[in-house]
């Protein structure tokens, strides 16, 4: 019968639209903003940097090695070293960034930063209420708006920051045990140099 | 000068046309709901009939060539994603393969079939947006579409938990993935795809037997088998023109030989085809789906020896190409032994495929152009780069 | 299919006065290319379409490639009289490559499955002897990318019978993808610019006294 494919086609849509009143699945809006959608886990927006503790000058974990500034793809990241040295968690002195930009007008969140830094300083946000009503000025973040502390990190990515707090952990209590060591060493009974030449009369 | 006003240098054999002859010059686009991006069309129009169509393109020219020569190899992968932004991991996963043929890079196994995974989720959810947008432009005002976003959504938040993003995924390295699937994925996977063949019986039931769906498309825009092949059509395209051409089939690259499908082909190679011709392949998709998903091997998902970062390859030049849900992606690229590759060139399927868009809309009216460019399944993100 | 040996031996005699030499390629990708000469190009491709055992019948990717001239240094033994006593020594002699633009097409075979082959054809040079046959009467795929190729590179085809710009607009005059395109001058520069772009920035802005 003509139009047979229609009415087919109709009491398909017809049981959409009754079937949003009972079935959850056929209605999929989510009423933003009363009703927002969780982020997932791995989701990731603009960079951000991770401190640990609670100071975000003392316990900034990036050292400066410019590797993330080389490596992004647009060249939103900006670093000047600074002359000074501090000390990082295992007790070495690394160079610390006097001035960090990142261009968020720029940025285009492929995360190649995150991933390829050394020491696990830059990582993803999960933020994207970022819009702003000056043309560049509020889009550039620096160091201080970038620096979140590992308790935050641990919040939105609950997987990798325990993998990581625990590697560092592993990697502190080594470095500690071998400090020990070290300082053990000379209060033992000195190792006479033996001579590696033999004397010839 | 568009080519129009100067027409004995396109069609030297045609007589010069004057305005006294009741032929109507129209723009259509680039600001078109129906063009499919910033996509413009210069029809000449005798009524309602078209004696002549000229695509211009060029408005989302981002120079992506260029940009790509001043990268390194890493640096290219999210401008990729960039390319067909509908289809991210495919674009993906067409640059890592040139790279690792030129640079012979070897992939674990885990990763080919986590690859093939992504690769056809893609597929399945740029063809039902494609039927989705065919309808839209036939005038269904969105029913379908948003039937298909509906599906379309579900893929996309799992490729959030795998990649970290919905459209821009950045998720394919040399030689393997960048991460693993997280905890829960497969099973979430699984329920996705054992979800889509209802899915797509209530998909078909609302449009394939549609006498308005058919009397639009069947007959319009037939393009024969001879063209196609000559113009360089590929995809569903080409199939639908009844020529037998995949490349997951031809070139057997990844794990795609271990799984069993088959290639869904047209016969009249009209508008109505093409659009079967991607409902089949949805469903020869979904078999590839759960044998892939069903014999996932463990593993490392990224060869030990790939270098992330300062990948040298040596001075020579490949050619790798992928079955992209719109057709044949390919990548050339020529290496002179630096970071940077000398020359990096994409072979977009939209493009090539709108070379023989004239000669499908001569004789059909404006209405029928629209249905055309709309099976043709154009990405200006790719036509332009 | 035939190495492309047995391949180039074939042309060479199907197609009388053809210049084919096979280009080797570094990578292991294992594509090496044929080179053709100029004035046989079309005949060799429709060799290559209609033979019934090559049956290229589908031109895959058509592109170009920029060679500006490069200066190569190159130690060479030569013998010279030094303080009268002839000497082998060690000269290093500086040679110029040829520069010009080269047009690579990669065929496949849909009827019998093979490929890819990669023909590439060179022009003169690069400033005014860049003209090239145009392979789109054999492969109509290569309208469009032949029209790219004359658009980004300055090559000018032959005989493809629509050749303007595709990607730029028309009135547009220097040719984007060759090596030593300049970029105009012409954006506006955001605050944090970096490298090239840094130093132009500061061309725009006025010099501040620096803290």
């Amino acid at each position: 019968m003509l139009g047979s494919g229609i009415i087919r086609g109709m009491i398909e849509t017809g049981r959409n639209f009754v079937g949003s009143y009972f079935v959850k699945d056929r209605l999929t809006t989510v009423q933003y903003p009363e009703e927002k959608l969780a982020p997932q886990e791995n989701a990731r927006t603009i960079p951000f940097l991770v401190y640990d503790g609670d100071d975000a000058a003392a316990g900034l974990r990036c050292t400066a090695c410019t590797i993330c500034e080389q490596e992004c793809p647009p060249k939103c990241i900006y670093i000047i070293k600074d002359k000074a040295k501090k000390p990082d968690f295992v007790g070495k002195m690394q160079l610390f960034p006097a001035v960090f930009d990142i261009d968020i007008s720029v940025c285009m969140s492929c995360g190649i930063c995150a991933e390829v830094c050394p020491f696990e300083s830059i990582k993803m946000d999960q933020v994207f209420t970022l819009s702003s009503d000056t043309r560049f000025g509020s889009l550039l973040l620096h160091k201080e708006q970038l620096a979140k502390s590992n308790d935050y990190f641990r919040k939105i990515h609950p997987t990798d920051a325990t993998a990581i707090d625990a590697e560092r952990a592993e990697t502190k209590s080594k470095a500690e045990a071998k400090a020990r060591a070290a300082a053990a060493a000379p209060a033992a009974p000195a190792v006479p140099a033996a001579p590696t030449k033999a004397v010839t009369p | 000068m568009n080519g129009l006003t100067d027409k004995t240098a396109l069609n030297p054999g045609a007589a010069r046309v004057t305005l006294d002859h009741d032929l109507l010059e129209v723009a259509m686009g680039p600001h078109h709901p129906s063009t499919h991006g910033v996509f413009r069309m210069n029809l000449v129009l005798d009524g309602e009939t078209v004696v002549r169509l000229k695509p211009v393109f060029g408005y989302l020219h981002r120079n992506h060539e260029k940009i790509g020569e001043s990268n390194n190899y890493l640096g290219s992968i999210p401008y990729t994603d960039r390319l067909d932004y509908i289809c991210s991991m495919t674009n993906n996963w067409a640059y890592v393969l040139s790279v690792e043929k030129l640079a012979g890079i070897s992939v674990p196994e885990r990763a080919e079939y986590i690859r093939v995974i992504v690769a056809e989720l893609t597929r399945l959810f740029n063809h039902t947006c494609q039927v989705g947008f065919l309808l839209q432009d036939m005038g269904a005002l969105g029913t379908p579409l948003m039937y298909a976003f509906r599906e379309r959504e579900k893929i996309l938040d799992l490729f959030e938990s795998l990649s970290g993003a919905r459209m821009m995924h950045n998720y394919m390295r040399f030689g393997g993935c960048r991460c693993d699937f997280p905890a829960g994925w497969v099973e979430r996977a699984r329920s996705v795809v054992a979800h889509y063949p209802t899915f797509l019986d209530q998909f078909e039931a609302l449009l394939s037997g549609n006498e308005i769906l058919k009397v639009r498309t069947q007959k319009v825009g037939v393009l024969p088998a001879a063209l196609a092949i000559n113009a360089g059509i590929t995809g569903p395209m080409l199939r639908a023109s009844g020529v037998n051409y995949d490349i997951r089939k031809v070139d057997k690259y990844g794990v795609y030989d271990r799984f069993d499908f088959s290639v869904p082909m047209g016969e009249h190679g009209d508008v109505y085809d093409r659009y079967m011709m991607r409902i089949l392949e949805m469903r020869e998709t979904l078999k590839i789906l759960n044998q892939a998903i069903s014999t996932l091997p463990e593993g490392p998902i990224l060869d030990p020896k790939a270098k992330l970062r300062n990948l040298r390859p040596k001075a020579g030049e490949a050619y790798g190409r992928i079955e992209a849900p719109k057709g044949e992606l390919g990548f050339y690229l020529i290496s002179d032994g630096g970071p940077n590759p000398y020359r990096y060139r994409i072979r977009p399927p939209s493009l090539i495929n709108l070379t023989i868009l004239e000669d499908m809309c001569l004789g059909h009216t404006v209405a029928d152009v629209v249905v055309i460019l709309g099976s043709v399944d154009i990405v200006l993100g790719e036509v332009d780069r | 299919m035939q190495t492309l040996e047995q391949l180039k031996v074939r042309l060479e005699t199907a197609v009388p006065g053809a210049r084919i030499e096979i280009v080797p390629n570094g990578s292991p990708a294992n594509q090496p290319s044929l080179l053709i000469d100029r004035e046989h190009g079309r005949a060799v491709a429709k060799f290559l379409r209609d033979d019934s055992d090559l049956r290229f019948d589908y031109a895959s990717n058509a592109t170009g490639v920029d060679w500006p001239e490069k200066t190569i240094k190159e130690k060479i033994k030569t013998r010279k009289i030094v303080d009268g006593v002839e000497k082998e020594v060690e000269e290093v002699v500086e040679k110029k490559t040829a520069a010009y633009l080269e047009a690579v097409y990669h065929l496949y075979s849909m009827a019998l499955g093979h490929g890819p082959l990669v023909i590439r054809l060179r022009t003169e040079n690069r400033s005014d002897k860049v003209t090239l046959p145009s392979l789109t009467p054999i492969w109509r795929s290569c309208e469009f990318q032949e029209r790219e190729i004359f658009d980004l590179f300055g090559i000018v085809f032959e005989g493809h019978g629509d050749l303007r710009r595709i990607l730029m607009w028309d009135e547009f005059t220097d040719h984007p993808m060759r090596k030593d395109y300049v970029d105009p001058d012409d954006y506006e520069y955001e605050p944090t610019p970096h490298d090239r772009v840094l130093e132009r920035a500061r061309l725009h802005y006025p010099p501040e006294a620096t803290a």
